[in-house]
């Protein structure tokens, strides 16, 4: 515990005030001095890092919103939608809260998508921040939860057969697979029981969890400190005599100010969306999710929202066909492990033994069960992108040129995909889909060995920074 | 840390301590992960529904809701069973022998996977992921069809087709054919629908 301090008679109040506080809660002071005013963060952070402060930001608006929107909501499945409508019509600037929460929702994916990129571009996951990384995967699967979950909750067309799809995708795991769905639905189709359940969910359990992980995430990161577009370590070079980075300023006031230009940009593009666009066109709020929920017909055009399609592409894309290629794929990776991974003795015939019982599985199991496996890799795979990347250096900017065009083409194919989820199946679409799938992995599982290929360019010591 | 020697008994009874604690707290979660399951109420709602199909005109569709679900009553015509010849060759299980006790009950183990070749009754829910498909009887080449294509259902969520037998196509996302609701004529223009035991 910190010394209690004592203040000379006659000092002001404000001070006499501030001491009293600071000698029975140093724990807030210490906190404000660690992540604030003594925090102390690259000098060159540039655009992209406007969206962790951003993401926090909406997580908050979010949180507040639907605070209010549960006062009107109903979550029963004969009064849901007509609450929805209730708040949109009758509740005083009820339209305004729920617009507010349903273009965050979109918001918070855009936001948080550029926070990942942003990640990738400049190494941020790489030592000693691999657990920040981690901790934000696990927060973008729990918005993800949270997103679908939410979606169950206006008991529109939409609502109801997206969350039948995606809870039937459960049911593709063998053996437990049907048991697994059906206590996720607490009924034997989505009814009532569901919409209460994802409610609670939606809510309370993983706002919860969501806001824990911020916290680690935050925490995390406070102690390697960031990262920033050169990828230097600002701590690798202090001032001798205060021990601060030298090319590090304080959180505060220098990057609150900043983040509060950002907000105020943010706002303007929001405030806009809100107000003159507020189903984004149909993609925000798919029109056919302005129908009540009817069990005995699906619309005749379904799509999760947008921000699922790239994955729900994925999910589409495994055929009895891909999961041939899968094969190919899988025994050629085998054979090639076999010949080049240098292994010793037995452990040689570890990646063609492997090779083959993925084979097997994959012929065993339906492809429906592949789709679903595919799917949920392609979150998972992020996870340990840390392990993946091998490059000497994080930042884009002293790699090799071609991994700009990489990356480039990288999030070219992820647009593709998330395109095509939106759309009906078609022939080319699915072929279009399926070599997608193929990069979206290629460039992950690939990613030990291209990370190490071509020229490195040499990191600077000191961060590229320009007064202005 | 001290550098006092680690007493072993004390260990192993904080060892047990945990485990103890451990099984309590898994006892602990078996109540609330079993209020997941689907209520009594929803066990008890899956009663059997009677369905007049006197009214359906050949070639033509009803739907009625069975636990929820919507159940597909086809009167088939000539042409119509004629076509499923042509797509025996097509359809992935042709004599319904995937899944048998799940999807067809064996009084539908047949070409037309129905008791009366008139009468097709299938859940219309989509084996892939549950979508309900839409009916697509016109025969003939269309838009996300294929041009031989003799009338059935195209699923709009992944694009599973299935013939007018509820036998789903080749090199489709849903790996089994529609489920044959279990169900029994009471008289021959009433269906019972969710019971074929006979009384």
């Amino acid at each position: 515990m910190a010394e209690f301090k004592e203040l000379p008679a006659g000092a002001p109040v404000t001070q006499q005030v501030t001491t009293w506080l600071e000698n029975r809660f140093p724990t807030a002071f210490e906190a404000y001095r660690v992540h604030m005013s003594e925090y102390y963060a690259p000098k060159n952070f540039n655009v992209w890092y406007f969206f962790g402060s951003l993401a926090m930001l909406v997580l908050v608006m979010q949180i507040v919103t639907g605070i209010f929107l549960v006062m009107h909501y109903k979550p029963d499945a004969a009064q849901a939608f007509a609450s929805v409508e209730y708040i949109m019509r009758d509740v005083p600037w009820g339209w305004l809260i729920r617009y507010m929460h349903s273009t965050g929702a979109s918001a918070f994916f855009i936001v948080v998508y550029l926070h990942m990129f942003r990640g990738m571009i400049y190494g941020s996951y790489k030592k000693p921040r691999e657990l920040v990384w981690i901790f934000g995967c696990a927060i973008f699967l729990c918005l993800m939860a949270e997103a679908f979950m939410g979606y169950l909750l206006p008991w529109g067309q939409m609502s109801y057969w997206g969350a039948q799809v995606i809870i039937n995708l459960f049911s593709a795991i063998p053996f437990v697979g049907p048991d697994l769905s059906l206590l996720i639905r607490g009924d034997y189709v989505v009814g009532d029981a569901t919409l209460n359940r994802f409610f609670s969910f939606h809510v309370i359990a993983v706002p919860l969890v969501l806001l824990g992980l911020v916290v680690a995430h935050l925490l995390a990161l406070h102690d390697v400190g960031s990262n920033n577009p050169d990828g230097i370590e600002i701590k690798a070079r202090k001032d001798p005599k205060t021990g601060i980075p030298l090319d590090g300023i304080p959180f505060h006031p220098y990057y609150t100010v900043h983040d509060i230009m950002g907000v105020s940009v943010f706002l303007m593009i929001f405030s806009a969306v809100m107000f003159f666009a507020p189903t984004g066109g149909g993609y925000f709020l798919e029109t056919n999710n302005f129908i009540p929920a009817d069990s005995l017909k699906t619309p005749l055009h379904i799509a999760p929202v947008w921000y699922f399609t790239p994955f729900y592409s994925m999910l589409r894309a495994v055929t009895d066909d891909m999961v041939n290629v899968l094969c190919v794929v899988v025994g050629a990776a085998g054979v090639l492990g076999y010949l080049m991974a240098g292994l010793r003795g037995l452990w040689r015939w570890v990646p063609l033994v492997a090779a083959v019982v993925i084979g097997l599985l994959l012929k065993t199991f339906d492809a429906k069960f592949w789709g679903v496996v595919v799917m949920g890799l392609a979150v998972m795979i992020l996870f340990v992108l840390p392990w993946l990347d091998r490059s000497p250096v994080k930042s884009i900017r002293y790699r090799p040129g071609w991994n700009k065009i990489l990356f480039g083409l990288f999030v070219i194919n992820f647009f593709v995909l998330g395109y095509l989820g939106m759309q009906p199946p078609t022939v080319v679409g699915t072929i279009i889909a399926q070599t997608g799938t193929l990069f979206y992995f290629g460039f992950f599982l690939l990613m030990p060995w291209w990370s190490r290929i071509g020229e490195f360019k040499l990191v600077p010591d000191r961060v590229t920074f320009h007064a202005h | 840390m001290s550098d006092a020697p680690v007493d072993q008994n004390r260990r192993t009874w904080i060892a047990i301590t945990c485990g103890a604690g451990a099984v309590g707290g898994v006892a602990a979660a078996i109540p609330f992960i079993s209020s997941f399951e689907p209520s009594e109420a929803a066990r008890a709602a899956g009663a059997p529904v009677e369905v007049d199909i006197g009214s359906i005109a050949p070639g033509d569709m009803k739907t009625v809701e069975w636990r929820g679900k919507p159940v597909w009553i086809v009167r088939r015509t000539k042409e119509m069973l004629e076509g499923l010849k042509k797509t025996d060759g097509l359809v992935a299980d042709p004599k319904s022998e995937r899944h048998p006790d799940e999807f067809t009950p064996p009084y539908a183990r047949n070409e037309w996977r129905s008791i009366k070749p008139e009468y097709l009754v299938v859940v219309g829910i989509c084996t892939h992921l549950g979508c309900s498909p839409g009916e697509k009887f016109q025969a003939g080449p269309q838009p996300s069809l294929p041009d031989d294509w003799e009338g059935g259902w195209l699923c709009p969520c992944h694009g599973s087709t299935f013939d007018l037998a509820g036998r789903v196509f080749k090199n489709k996302p849903a790996p089994d054919n529609l489920q044959v609701p279990p169900h029994m004529y009471l008289t021959d223009t009433t269906l019972l629908i969710g019971e074929d035991k006979k009384a």
